[in-house]
């Protein structure tokens, strides 16, 4: 690891403050939030009105935070159905911001920002990136995309409110990331976790050794990532990588982060309301055990979504953070649960397939997998960019190499698995994040 | 006594192989020798081209994956039975062949063989031993005039 300010975790920030209020009066914070958020929402969004009159329910009977598993939920569809501005709760002259997701299938979906919600963005987002240490002075490389996505705005100010002197690099055009890492000697990049391998890959060929550079700490997200790629961006780049953690739908980044202590994402529960369900039955799963998470908005006043599921699996971390902060932490989303795939009557994650990849000297975690049926059997190809540490101009060294892979799939999978090597940069990429899964099953 | 091969990565699609060679002819680059190794999945496009080195730049910049090899080049020995005799000399080194492929050599009546072995330095020793011929990157320069 290089030298220069690693954050110390007991290194107070100001702007960090609101991470360590005492427990109990965060819960009332809490508490006092969700009741003026279902009260804005009954009152303005007809869509959450006529659900929570299908309960028989009405705002003022949201007297606990336990009482939030009453509420109904929101989900993707919602926004969809009343594309594009159904679930607004404030008048357009209040909105002082749309954004949109990326929309890779179908209508995309849009947000929306009051003056009030961009300032508490901000300021979750510069919490988030303080907690790690990003201060003035520190020269920050922001390789999210700017525009509809919310990865590049919203790093952007948060880093800036931090007084860290921003690069609006924004994604692609990786040997110009390059040369500004190079050149402008940025301390801290922002990146999907698939795009900075792809930047590690290519600095590698070009014969640039990012560990010789002064960058020393990246943010990573927008993406589901495991810690095996964790600890190859870490080992390539020789930084530290946190995650972290948001949505577009809820804010866009700055739902929560990692510390430095890298065990688990702090969620800033004075904004976000947290829990996590059984994807089948609905129901609130106690602490510790993994399930979907459901994030309500405390403070949104634009755009408040609530009980909305996010379709990420993780769990509520029990016990407190030796970093002392108070609020609570979610384990990294590795998966979601819309991901699974059932192959062969198998459940599948894409993760699982990347873990192989990751674990292959040679091979980056950029693959698809397409799902066909053939004679009502399904099949499975998992295509893998080719590298040149893999590209060999021996044909048998390549099938070998295939061969391994799929076995190594199928030892993991537990079903068969075609590995098929295809030409770099053809796996489609959507703002940075990359397109897993193609099933072109008739069922 | 080495020549440098360019091996680019082709997948099973229309167009994968003409694309880089369209790509060279574009940017005047002349290929003196092209052969595929195919699999079910995907194939390697192996070349010999006149400037490896732009080539190798050009194509990297359109995005394709390659790789310059070094090969030896072998010509073949005039008269009816040139090829075998040259073969049973290679086959007498004992070498482990990866891959071959022949061209024409110039305008002349006459043949190269472009080969691959599992250990080219060995290689070079043991045909120079048994007098095979072996073509260099200069002899071919010279005679296509480039």
């Amino acid at each position: 690891m290089k030298t220069g300010t690693q954050a110390t975790p007991h290194s107070f920030r100001p702007e960090c403050a609101l991470d360590y209020m005492p427990v109990q009066e965060l819960r009332q914070v809490q508490l006092n939030r969700l009741r003026a958020v279902v009260q804005r929402a009954w009152d303005r969004v007809p869509l959450f009105r006529s659900r929570m009159n299908e309960r028989g329910l009405l705002p003022e009977q949201i007297r606990s935070l336990s009482d939030a598993a009453k509420l109904p939920f929101t989900v993707k569809a919602d926004l969809r159905d009343t594309y594009p501005f159904g679930l607004f709760a404030a008048p357009m002259r209040e909105v002082v911001r749309l954004h949109a997701s990326s929309g890779t299938t179908g209508k995309p979906i849009v947000v929306a920002y009051t003056q009030e919600d961009l300032e508490i963005w901000t300021s979750v987002m510069a919490r988030a990136l303080a907690a790690c240490g990003v201060q003035e002075g520190d020269i920050v490389q922001n390789a999210f995309n700017y525009g509809l996505f919310t990865g590049g705005l919203g790093y952007h100010y948060g880093a800036e409110r931090l007084g860290a002197t921003v690069i609006p690099a924004s994604g692609g055009n990786t040997e110009r990331q390059i040369m500004i890492m190079r050149d402008f000697g940025p301390t801290v990049v922002f990146s999907t976790p698939t795009y900075f391998l792809h930047i590690v890959d290519r600095a590698e060929q070009l014969g640039v050794d990012l560990r010789e550079l002064p960058v020393r700490i990246g943010f990573f997200g927008a993406e589901p990532w495991t810690d095996a790629m964790r600890s190859r961006i870490e080992q390539a780049a020789g930084i530290k990588a946190y995650d972290l953690y948001g949505l577009s739908e809820i804010i866009g980044p700055g739902v929560s982060v990692e510390c430095p202590y890298q065990d688990g994402s702090h969620i800033f529960e004075d904004h976000f309301l947290a829990e996590i369900i059984d994807p089948e039955t609905g129901q609130v799963l106690p602490e510790g055990e993994e399930g979907e998470l459901v994030l309500t908005t405390l403070s949104k006043q634009a755009m408040p979504l609530i009980r909305y599921r996010t379709r990420d699996i993780s769990a509520l971390m029990p016990g407190t953070c030796a970093c002392g902060r108070t609020i609570r932490r979610m384990r990294r989303v590795e998966r979601r649960s819309d991901d699974m795939l059932i192959i062969r009557g198998v459940n599948v994650y894409p993760s699982q397939v990347e873990a192989v990849l990751l674990e292959f000297d040679g091979t980056q975690p950029h693959y698809q997998i397409i799902l066909t049926r053939e004679q009502d059997l399904d099949q499975m190809e998992v295509q893998v960019e080719v590298t040149q540490k893999i590209f060999s101009d021996k044909v048998a060294a390549m099938e070998v190499l295939q061969k391994k892979l799929s076995d190594a799939m199928r030892q993991v999978l537990q079903t068969r698995v075609q590995v098929t090597l295809v030409a770099p940069s053809t796996i489609q990429r959507s703002e940075g994040k990359a397109k897993r899964v193609i099933d072109r099953r008739k069922i | 006594m080495k020549i440098t091969q360019l091996s680019v990565f082709a997948e099973n699609k229309p167009g994968y192989i003409i694309a880089p060679c369209r790509r060279l002819a574009d940017a005047g680059i002349r290929i003196r020798a092209i052969s595929l190794a195919e699999t079910k999945a995907f194939g390697v496009l192996r070349m010999i081209v006149s400037d490896w080195k732009s080539a190798t730049r050009l194509l990297e910049e359109s995005g394709f994956m390659v790789r310059p090899t070094e090969v030896l080049a072998i010509e073949v020995p005039e008269g009816p039975h040139g090829l075998s005799e040259l073969l049973l000399a290679v086959e007498k080194t004992a070498l482990n062949i990866e891959y071959m492929y022949a061209f024409p050599y110039g305008h002349a009546d006459k043949g190269i063989l472009v080969f691959q072995f599992d250990d080219l330095d060995a290689a070079v020793e043991r045909l120079q031993q048994a007098g095979v011929n072996l073509v260099s990157r200069e002899a071919l320069q010279e005679i296509y005039g480039d």
